[in-house]
């Protein structure tokens, strides 16, 4: 029931400057949960089109399991799919929506009625069956449409930012109900979004796209943590990024500051950025021994209810970075000059 | 078009907030409804008449002229022949309107825009015109005065109004429907016909109803593929004036706009209970 969906070199060119997809090989395993996160305009969306089969690849072959199924048309896939319109039948009721796969599949008819009775079950919408979808609300609709693409037990669901209609509180339900549902169905999950909350909460892991290209593959935690790019720092989280005056040589070097670097926190040899998220920063009035600091003067402290934000100008230039503080550090005050620092371990070393 | 409008439920129209009408636009709108109505009214008490000629106000009160019409077979057969033509024609021009509106939705640039007008040639160009083009070619190709040729030349000017009314629902239709379709195993031909077709289902039945009256009511074309053996109810209501002066024409066309009416009033009826569900 679940299945491998292999990428290997897969390329999407539409003549236009660059390739909406370039030369993209991915493995998702059976029964993972991997999203596709990147801005719009970085290939996401093409690449679920092409796993769909709604485009047609320019290069590279894609398959599930063993199977090539490159030129396969995508009625032939068995691929669930959510769409973020939804894209239910308005002329048919709930039911029939739902039906509908089991009913190109030729399924016997009582089979219908039983399958389509246990999936409204598990989407939480028994006694719907009879409505149409313009009556139903936005979540419903989502639900709904979710029922009809897991019933007929595809070899994967394909998520195309199913959420992106729907309001905060509603997404916030939906995200967990796509996330019991993975559990409960076990199916291969291949999520796109460019909402890196959405990725973090239910990925096994994110596959981030920029340029029509993959940046970086990994859990959520290695993405966050290790980075590997810039772009990757930047995109997962705030981060405080130091161009480095010269690419790394064992030394780490910006304006005044000499920096003491942890060989594993390097993510290539070339690397030529440092990165600090807000929350390994300590502020303080001298330095730390043990750690990397650099002066800085507070611009600003954000309340943001469970914490605060200071903006900071760091070093010589006055780049702007951040810092996260509890709320018992209320001392911090805009304007006073103070030592910014960060635990050797914590920073990261990435390319630019 | 027109049916479209008609269709449009009142309440509708309420919630976007028009103004009352006004009394001189009644009054317009009355006097122009008229003008429209009056001849196919007069027609009516005419066929009532007793008179052997045309007199209006008709005189006395009897069934004779629905009694020769229904019993005459030159009447009934003229009847028949334009509804075998009618029907087959506007199912011919459905089926070909259909297509050719689905298949152009797709397609942009000018090579669908060229096939666009092609298609629409027959609703601008003058009927004289077709007739006699349509009646030289069908000499040559042996198609004058039989079924055949009728149903072609008039699914051909009935293709228009098909491409019109099914390209105007294609454009309230929501396309990436067709791609969950096809996510849910349905072949590109399933999809149209489970997913298409209903949703588009009110712009091809205008279109088919459009394409019937078309042919039903065609005289020019009709003139000139008629034999002694195949001739439409127009043709025949054109001779019983020119040649025979028939009252009996007066029964016929109250038939005809009974016909057409009830099948515009059942259109409407179709039309506007769809739009409440």
């Amino acid at each position: 029931m679940s299945t491998r969906i292999r990428l290997t070199d897969v390329t999407k060119d539409y003549g236009l400057a660059v390739p909406a997809v370039d030369n993209v090989s991915l493995t998702i395993e059976p029964g993972e949960f991997m999203t596709l996160l990147g801005p719009s305009g970085s290939g996401k969306t093409t690449t679920l089109n092409l796993i769909a089969g709604f485009e047609t690849l320019t290069a590279g072959t894609i398959a599930f399991d063993d199977a090539d199924v490159s030129t396969l048309p995508p009625h032939k896939r068995n691929l669930g799919m959510l769409f973020q319109n939804y894209a239910l039948f308005p002329h048919m009721t709930v039911a029939q929506n739902v039906a509908y796969p089991l009913r190109e599949r030729k399924v016997p008819k009582p089979d219908i009625t039983r399958r389509v009775a246990e999936v409204l079950d598990l989407v939480q919408l028994t006694g719907r069956d009879g409505h149409y979808p313009s009556q139903l609300s936005g979540g419903q609709q989502q639900r709904v449409a979710l029922a009809r693409a897991i019933v007929f037990g595809p070899a994967a669901l394909l998520l195309d930012e199913p959420l992106g209609a729907l309001d905060r509180n509603l997404r916030g339900v939906l995200q967990a109900e796509i996330h019991r549902i993975h559990q409960e169905v076990g199916t291969t999950f291949v999520f796109v979004t460019h909402d890196q909350e959405e990725a973090m909460n239910l990925s096994d892991r994110i596959a981030l796209f920029n340029n029509g290209k993959i940046e970086q593959v990994g859990t959520p935690e290695a993405l966050y943590q290790r980075p590997e790019t810039l772009f990757t720092a930047r995109f997962l989280g705030d981060s405080n990024v130091f161009p480095l005056d010269k690419p790394f040589d064992g030394k780490a070097v910006w304006e005044d500051s000499v920096w003491a670097v942890d060989p594993g926190t390097v993510a290539a040899p070339t690397a030529s950025a440092l990165v600090v998220r807000p929350e390994d920063m300590r502020l303080s009035t001298s330095s730390v021994p043990g750690t990397n600091s650099v002066g800085a003067t507070v611009r600003a402290v954000e309340y943001m209810g469970a914490y605060r934000t200071v903006v900071l100008a760091l070093g010589r230039s006055g780049l702007t970075g951040r810092a996260r503080l509890g709320p018992e550090d209320t001392a911090i005050a805009a304007g006073q000059t103070v030592v910014a620092s960060w635990p050797v371990a914590r920073q990261r070393l990435v390319l630019s | 078009m027109t049916a479209t409008q008609i269709a449009t439920p009142r309440a509708q129209r309420r919630v976007r907030g028009v103004d009352p009408v006004p009394w001189w636009l009644k009054l317009i709108g009355g006097v122009v409804g008229l003008y429209f109505v009056l001849p196919t009214l007069f027609v009516i008490p005419m066929s009532f008449s007793t008179a052997t000629t045309f007199q209006f106000p008709p005189q006395g009160f009897s069934l004779k002229l629905y009694e020769n019409f229904f019993t005459n077979p030159v009447w009934l057969d003229a009847l028949r022949n334009s509804v075998v033509v009618a029907t087959l024609a506007s199912l011919l021009a459905t089926v070909v309107g259909t297509a050719a509106a689905v298949g152009l939705h797709n397609l942009r640039g000018r090579l669908a825009r060229f096939a666009r007008t092609v298609l629409m040639i027959s609703m601008v160009t003058p009927a004289i015109v077709i007739a006699v083009a349509v009646y030289i070619s069908f000499l040559q190709w042996q198609l004058v005065g039989t079924l055949a040729g009728y149903v072609l030349a008039h699914a051909a000017i009935g293709v228009p109004f098909v491409l019109v009314s099914v390209t105007s629902a294609l454009g309230g239709f929501d396309a990436r429907l067709l791609r969950a379709a096809s996510s849910l195993g349905a072949t590109p031909l399933r999809g149209f016909v489970t997913v298409t077709m209903p949703l588009i289902s009110r712009g091809v039945i205008t279109g088919a109803v459009f394409a019937f009256v078309t042919s039903f009511d065609e005289v020019v074309i009709a003139l000139f593929l008629r034999s002694p053996a195949l001739q439409t109810l127009p043709v025949q209501m054109y001779n019983s004036v020119t040649v025979e002066i028939d009252p009996t024409i007066a029964a016929s066309s109250s038939v005809v706009v009974t016909a057409v009416t009830l099948i515009c009033l059942v259109l409407q009826f179709v039309g506007g209970r769809r739009k409440s569900s």
